[in-house]
């Protein structure tokens, strides 16, 4: 068993990356997931139907296609690449927060899907009632709603956790398959494939993408059922 | 006034055309349910906006359309009491409690915890979850909630309606408390008389989005052509009494009333202590001569002074004793037998068993504000 966690250095550092560009991604798609997924679920406004079909996008089209748009838009020469380069030092082309992005945006549109369900499934009396006891509507989002739609934020992070950790065709097209910088774990075990007695790395980092995975899984399922036992919402 | 209350409103194919005001201790929006009641009592609190119209409460302008007032809910400082309780199912009793106060600008804080618990009987619940309280408890934390936001008035859309008669009991005592031990005005919605008899020192009563009277509860509940129909049954007098003294030997309790004295079944209640009772009109029964051998125990004296037609073979008879009126209803052939008239001494005949837990509460204050 000890050459499963025999890893050279450059298999240490695509777990290291691959997780730490999950964790980015999760992270910063939680607040505009929550802010879309209230849009979605209570907004009534033109164009509604619009930006469903945006969010899904990126579960419908072929992950090369999202990555290549998103190196057309993010790249260097991209016109919001460009822009936050420029302003504000922030550069996706061939760095680790590139491959943030793109499993950011592949994973949207599950994470999405979780919080809305969960926000249309909250009772609008308790805001109501919450309203009445003079909490403005953003103490109210604050104290009812987001304790209330809990379970369902946690489903979604972890969703987009997962798909994050497995994400590899907008990943590879938008910011290529570098070791220390781009080389997540799908990235590294598609590289083992290609090379001769490749087969044993591959299979390692394989099943620690196996553990992994299930770990996020467990540990999702043992949150959501710790916070609805909190509620007991009847 | 506490509150005022001119609007006018349309729900499809439903309009809410309805103007009271109202000084009581206890108000009661009372009418069958589609009335508009709920609607009413919501737009009170600032959760429906009405289409035009004018809303104040002690004195402050809710809503005026015409001025382009509208006051959000949470500025109001209105406290509300749902049918449904609805305690935030993701915080204990006690967080529950205090989170009205934590929205109360110090100032402005007048409802004390400690008293309020004590008022309510909740002490033993504040560790729980809402989700472990019986029916009847959540009732209770839930005006406890609602008063520890120290509100200016406070709104209670059918708080005993989901709940059984066992429960109902449980709560109206608290209630009566509420009403006679807080300074808060209280508008109560509700489709029983039982409950309106009760607590309600005025009564607004509505019909399909109109209001087809107000006044005293006293007034008011004597209307019995007013009341919805189910509810019939239920009408009759409400009189104002007092303790006069517990017969430990058979059981019962005398009442002294403006009518004359009343035996009802042992009520706990101390002596002196104010209590209201509702005579139902088909509880009582006429007599031209002051009847003898008979086992009822009370014979009111008084006049007929109405006689009004009733729901089919019924008529309605209001009968003055000494200041006070009791109703009766009776049948066609019976008036005309007893050859009844106005002016006509008669006499009004109630079984001391016809009174129960429903249609006898402890009373009002005698001092009504404003």
């Amino acid at each position: 068993m000890t050459w499963l966690l025999d890893l050279t250095p450059d298999e240490w550092n695509a777990v290291r990356l691959s997780i730490k560009v999950a964790t980015v991604a999760m992270l910063f798609s939680l607040p505009p997931g929550i802010a879309i997924a209230l849009l979605l679920a209570r907004g009534q406004f033109w164009g509604k139907t619009l930006l469903n079909g945006l969010v899904h996008l990126p579960l419908i089209l072929p992950p090369v296609v999202t990555g290549y748009l998103l190196l057309l838009t993010f790249g260097k020469r991209g016109p919001a690449g460009a822009f936050l380069a420029e302003h504000f030092g922030i550069v996706f082309s061939f760095r680790w927060t590139g491959a943030a992005l793109a499993c950011g945006v592949m994973g949207f549109p599950l994470m999405v899907r979780a919080i809305r369900l969960s926000i249309e499934a909250v009772d609008r009396k308790m805001e109501a009632a919450a309203g009445t006891l003079g909490a403005n509507p953003l103490w109210v989002f604050a104290t009812i709603t987001l304790p209330l739609i809990l379970p369902g934020l946690i489903a979604g992070a972890i969703l987009a956790f997962a798909k994050a950790m497995g994400e590899f065709g907008a990943t590879i097209t938008f910011v290529s398959n570098i070791p220390n910088e781009t080389q997540t774990l799908p990235s590294a075990i598609y590289t083992f494939t290609q090379v001769p007695g490749g087969d044993e790395g591959a299979l390692r980092l394989t099943l620690i993408s196996i553990v992994i995975s299930m770990a996020a899984l467990v540990a999702s399922e043992v949150l959501a059922r710790r916070v609805g036992r909190r509620m007991d919402i009847e | 006034m506490s509150v005022r209350v001119d609007i006018g409103h349309r729900l499809g194919d439903f309009a809410i055309e309805a103007r009271f005001e109202s000084a009581g201790r206890l108000t009661a929006l009372f009418g069958p349910s589609g009335s508009g009641k709920t609607t009413l009592i919501n737009m009170i609190a600032g959760l429906i906006r009405p289409d035009n119209g004018h809303i104040e409460v002690e004195g402050r302008v809710l809503v005026d359309t015409d001025a382009g007032i509208f006051v959000p809910k949470h500025r109001r400082r209105i406290g509300m009491v749902f049918q449904d309780a609805r305690l935030f199912p993701h915080m204990s009793v006690a967080s529950n409690l205090r989170y009205g106060r934590w929205f109360t600008p110090a100032r402005e804080r007048y409802a004390d915890m400690d008293a309020v618990v004590e008022l309510l009987g909740i002490g033993p619940l504040l560790g729980r979850r809402p989700a472990k309280l019986s029916g009847g408890e959540k009732q209770r934390v839930a005006i406890g909630r609602a008063l520890l936001a120290s509100p200016k008035l406070l709104l209670m859309d059918e708080p005993l309606a989901s709940l059984d008669e066992a429960r109902k009991a449980e709560i109206l005592p608290y209630i009566e408390r509420l009403r006679d031990e807080t300074k808060i005005p209280i508008v109560y919605v509700s489709h029983s008389v039982a409950e309106v008899a009760r607590l309600a020192s005025d009564v607004v009563m509505l019909a399909q989005g109109k209001v087809v009277a107000s006044g005293p509860t006293e007034a008011v509940m004597q209307r019995l052509d007013l009341l919805p129909s189910e509810e019939r049954g239920e009408g009759g007098a409400v009189l104002d009494a007092k303790v006069l003294r517990h017969d430990e030997a058979f059981g019962m309790t005398v009442l002294g009333s403006a009518a004359g004295e009343i035996r009802v079944p042992r009520l706990e209640l101390k002596t002196g202590a104010p209590v209201r009772i509702r005579i139902r009109a088909r509880d009582v029964m006429i007599a031209t001569e002051k009847p003898t051998g008979l086992s009822a125990l009370n014979i009111l004296p008084g006049t007929v002074v109405a006689i009004r037609p009733g729901e089919g073979p019924a008529v309605e008879v209001d009968i003055d004793c000494n200041g006070a009126t009791v109703l009766a209803r009776i049948t066609e052939q019976s008036r005309q037998a007893l050859k009844l008239r106005l002016g006509g001494k008669v006499f009004a005949v109630i079984k001391t068993v016809s009174f129960d837990r429903a249609n006898t509460g402890a009373g009002l204050p005698v001092e009504v504000d404003g």
